[in-house]
């Protein structure tokens, strides 16, 4: 199903939830609304779902107009943050509640296929408050796919899930997303999680959209500061510099042969992402001399906090280092690895890609 | 937040409203009509206007029963909600214990209002009573119907005795409702019992402390029932609180026109003080929301 | 500061007998005076219920917890001079951010003077010196973490700080400022800080131990490199990691290892017979070259790419492999037949889960 937002703004008395801003989700795949907290994201949501009726702009679905519409009598399955379940009845009866309302035949088949799907079919007994926090999670997804609705909307789902249980679902989740035809949209803060579910993403900040397109093109090409620094983990290096005939002169620093646009403006921002530094030297590189202010370890990378002449950046090394605290240290950086925004925050220049997906 | 509306909703509320319209909107009317007419006779009506109000407010007696009112609604507050607080912290928090104390605290809840006026009042007989055997034998004087302050004290008893619980079930549910962390943090700092109610159990029972204050301010404002089966207004009118004098004036004197009006004004107190109050206890609420720099 | 011993069992019930009546089962472990521990494991581990053993706010069933060789199992938090952290900021709503730093050293009729001066000092540290006058229940939710903090070490003589997943509230771009802060102030503080997280990334950047555990036990201790390059337990294995380490249950035979119907080159370590796990990471798994007969054949089924690497996913015969690559390697199409080299210096032997080699 096509859903369609045109200019959709919110206002709650004298603030500003959402301002003006038109989303046509990509039907049957998932999309990713990615942001930090009070960002807009639930807000977008629930006007989406039909639970709010935004203060001006239109929403569509295939085409009609269903903006005053309430979300009874739209097609929509919601699962929430805190493992919404029906908490007096078992979890069989909660996952064939969307059923029995439509009055489908085969309830109790469709019930058990849709509980082995997510592992809870040894639960259908119980009620939901004997069971842990996935397992109740996984109760209330059951639920919104028994409902088979064309839109399913989770509002961060898995944020008050364990790590370990988080990546599990949410693989589960991808494979589920997959093999159904719902369009999916999917609210979470963190970008990596956006990473990892694919399809498209649209990142929100202060209740405006940024930018919307597939998930990595939007990751590897952010459209402005804003977008690449709600997308990044860590956050990205920024580092002020000024444009020159051959390129970007980086104040304080060294300069970086980067063809720029003939309208770029004079003060630039340059962006580098943490795993673009590198401490050994390739070909071509740009070397940063600098002092190691932290080093942190992750298992399989290093995150080394290096204070520099151009500021303080982080850097993202495979594999466990070991750096005292003080100690000299040299990061390598290739000027194509850099992103260029100009005065206004825009892109100018993106890092060519090598490798990857094809 | 703006919901879809639904028109045939109306429909529903429909009976309700007339069911409303007939037993509360129309006899309001009927006195906002008496009170700006004077009724010599079923048939022979005048209109005057604000006569009535004017002469209501010029009129001693009900000043008197005024001051009255409000030094006992004071006074209820001023012991029924500490008393209720201290009440809430004694209970114990989980257990067979806590449901057993809950069902024992809220018995006098449940006591017909005039079953209690004459409880207490037998309660308080030097012959047959309890308290006026106790108080007898251990050589206090005491009449609650002779002496006026300790008619007055004994109405307040009454209504502590009464209603305290409500105040305590309010608290109970408010301090429930405080996570533990809070308490574990407190322990770990090193406060002590005092400061812990200070500056945790008291800030989070704000929301049910102001419930509870509005709820007894406003109970204990229209008062009528208990003291009126305990005392009957006496001795004197050191009782007479002030909805049984309005009832003397309407039902007992028939003066229509000025308890009619005095009626409203009653109510527009009640109204305003109600208001001014849930207002301030916003506002400190808010404050407190909005990290207002000292 | 002080040297923590736990030497306790941990039951709910009154007699247990198996170890499912235990939430902790018997451990012997010594924190380190100074030293920044981690507890990691899944919800329902038993690692708030050691945090809390150890703050003194749980009394173990059996066993008995030492501070510094003094024995504290009955005492009290504030006996034990400890501070905790908890989950949801817990601040006093009616006390600006200075009178909440304040309030534990009030409490202990510290001097005027003194308090002033060390709450300006945590402040400071904190970077929250302009909003000390600020009523400290309008601040956002990092900033009452950090006041929470603060409170804990406001005490020149606090013991140990615990605390309990701290940063669970708090947004992805905010935690890394956190967990800066909080290494900053081990390192200038040097006091004996321990954590309890459910996220391994806080755990291993944070400590220099890091306790893994698992209902109700310690499967390992050890820094994070050992915990990454050689897991003492295929849990340790899966839990460390994103994604975990691959698992494939291979058998040791006479004539050498073998997976199902395949033979696998000659190991120069010494393994045991029979059913073993191998387990392989995700970082270490590499494509071999598609001819290669000692390495595993595989199809692939997914490429994704996860912004600072890509993860492609494998099917050789049932059993589903991950591998990490680089974002700028060379990366196979879905559907492709590929080789999978699992033999290497970094692939671990598990048995009944055990590491033997």
């Amino acid at each position: 199903m096509q859903l369609t937002l045109e200019g959709i703004s919110k206002k709650v008395g004298a603030e500003t939830w959402l301002h003006d801003m038109s989303l046509a989700p990509h039907p049957g795949a998932v999309t990713v609304l990615l942001g930090a907290t009070q960002a807009g994201k639930t807000s977008l949501m629930r006007i989406m779902a039909g639970l709010d009726t935004p203060s001006a702009g239109k929403v569509g679905v295939d085409g009609k107009d269903v903006t005053g519409v309430p979300v009874r009598e739209r097609n929509v399955a919601m699962v929430y943050q805190q493992f919404i379940n029906y908490p007096s009845m078992s979890v069989a009866d909660n996952i064939a509640s969307p059923l029995k309302l439509r009055g489908e035949k085969g309830v109790a088949e469709r019930v058990r296929e849709l509980a082995s799907k997510l592992h809870i079919e040894m639960f259908l007994d119980r009620l939901p408050a004997a069971l842990s926090g996935g397992q109740q999670q996984r109760v209330a997804l059951a639920r919104a796919l028994a409902k088979n609705a064309p839109l399913m909307l989770l509002d961060e789902p898995l944020v008050n899930l364990d790590y370990k249980l988080r990546e599990e679902l949410r693989e589960e989740l991808t494979q589920l997303f997959a093999s159904g035809d719902s369009t999916v949209v999917y609210a979470t803060t963190e970008p990596a999680e956006a990473l990892l579910l694919g399809g498209y993403t649209a990142v929100l900040d202060a209740g405006e959209l940024l930018q919307y397109g597939p998930t990595a093109e939007v990751f590897h090409a952010p459209a402005s500061i804003r977008v690449a620094r709600a997308f990044s983990d860590p956050p990205m290096n920024l580092i002020a510099g000024e444009a020159m005939s051959v390129g970007v002169q980086m104040n304080a620093g060294p300069a970086l042969q980067i063809p720029l646009p003939p309208a770029a403006s004079r003060a630039l921002t340059l962006g580098v992402r943490a795993s673009a530094l590198r401490v050994y030297a390739r070909p071509g590189d740009v070397a940063l001399p600098g002092k190691v202010e932290l080093a942190e370890i992750s298992g399989s990378d290093t995150f080394v906090h290096v204070s520099t002449a151009v500021g303080e950046l982080v850097a993202q090394l495979t594999g466990v280092h070991d750096f005292a605290l003080g100690a000299a240290i040299t990061l390598h950086l290739n000027p194509t690895q850099v992103y260029v925004f100009d005065q206004g925050g825009r892109l100018l220049v993106a890092p060519t890609r090598t490798g990857g997906p094809r | 937040m703006n919901k879809p509306v639904n028109q045939k909703a109306w429909f529903l509320i429909l009976p309700v409203f007339i069911c409303v319209a007939f037993s509360a909107i129309v006899p309001l009317m009927t006195v906002v009509n008496y009170s700006v007419q004077d009724i010599i006779s079923p048939e022979r009506r005048v209109f005057v206007g604000t006569e009535w109000f004017a002469s209501v407010m010029r009129d001693e007696d009900l000043h008197a029963a005024l001051w009255n009112q409000l030094r006992f609604s004071l006074a209820v507050l001023a012991v029924e909600i500490p008393l209720g607080i201290g009440l809430a912290l004694a209970m114990p928090a989980q257990g067979w214990k806590s449901s057993a104390t809950l069902v024992i605290i809220a018995l006098s809840l449940l006591i017909p209002w005039n079953v209690v006026g004459t409880i207490w009042q037998i309660f308080g007989r030097a012959d047959i009573g309890l308290m006026g055997a106790t108080l007898e034998k251990l050589g206090i004087e005491y009449s609650y119907t002779g002496n006026a302050t300790q008619a007055w004290l004994t109405v307040l008893l009454m209504d502590v005795w009464h209603w305290t619980p409500l105040v305590a079930l309010l608290c109970y549910a408010g301090l429930r409702s405080i996570p533990d962390a809070y308490y574990q943090a407190a322990r770990i700092d090193g406060a002590s019992k005092l400061a812990v109610f200070r500056y945790i159990q008291l800030p989070k029972m704000r929301g049910v402390l102001m419930i509870a204050v509005l709820l007894r301010f406003m109970d204990s404002f229209m008062i009528y029932t208990e003291p009126f089966v305990l005392t009957g207004g006496g001795p004197g009118n050191a009782t007479t609180f002030l909805s049984q004098y309005l009832t003397q004036k309407a039902v007992g004197q028939f003066d229509l026109g000025p308890a009619a009006a005095f009626s409203l004004i009653y109510f527009l107190i009640i109204l305003l003080f109600c208001f001014v109050l849930y207002n301030w206890m916003q506002r400190v609420g808010t404050a407190d929301k909005e990290g207002v720099a000292e | 500061m002080a040297r923590i011993d736990l030497d306790l069992a941990h039951s709910y019930k009154p007699n247990p007998k198996e170890d499912g009546d235990y939430a902790l089962l018997p451990l012997k472990m010594s924190f380190v005076d100074g030293g920044a521990y981690a507890l990691l494991g899944p919800s329902g581990c038993g690692k708030t219920t050691m945090l809390n053993i150890m703050s003194g706010l749980l009394v173990p069933s059996h066993g008995t917890v030492k501070f510094d060789g003094k024995d504290v199992t009955r005492a009290t938090p504030q006996e034990r001079n400890i501070a905790q952290v908890f989950q949801f900021p817990v601040i006093y709503d009616t006390m600006t951010v200075a009178e909440n730093l304040a309030f534990p050293l009030k409490n202990r009729k510290v001097p005027e003077a003194q308090i002033k001066q060390r709450v300006g000092q945590i402040a400071e540290m904190l970077e929250m010196s302009h909003q000390l006058n600020l009523r400290a229940a309008g601040l956002a939710a990092d900033q009452k973490q950090k006041i929470s903090l603060g409170r804990g070490l406001v005490r020149p003589d606090v013991s140990a700080v615990l605390f309990d997943e701290p940063l669970t509230v708090i947004d992805p771009h905010l935690k890394w400022q956190l967990r800066r802060k909080l290494k900053q102030i081990h390192h200038e503080l040097k006091l004996t800080l321990i954590y309890v997280t459910h996220d391994q990334v806080e755990a291993l950047t944070f400590a220099e131990q890091v306790v893994v555990m698992t209902r109700g036990k310690a499967v390992q201790v050890g820094p994070a490199e050992a915990l990454f390059e050689r897991p003492a337990h295929t849990f340790v294995g899966h839990f460390i990691g994103s994604p975990g380490m691959n698992f494939l249950p291979v058998q040791m035979g006479a004539s050498g290892l073998r997976i199902g119907d395949q033979a696998l080159p000659a190991t120069t370590r010494t393994l045991p017979m029979g059913d073993l796990k191998l387990g392989i990471r995700p970082e270490y798994l590499a494509i071999a070259a598609a001819d290669d007969p000692n390495a595993l054949p595989a199809t692939v089924t997914q490429v994704q790419d996860i912004g600072t690497y890509i993860l492609v996913n494998c099917r050789a015969g049932e059993h589903v492999m991950k591998v990490r690559l680089a974002p700028d390697a060379v990366v196979p199409a879905p559907g492709d037949a590929v080789r999978l080299q699992v033999l290497g210096e970094h692939t671990c032997f598990y048995k009944n889960e055990e590491l033997v080699a």
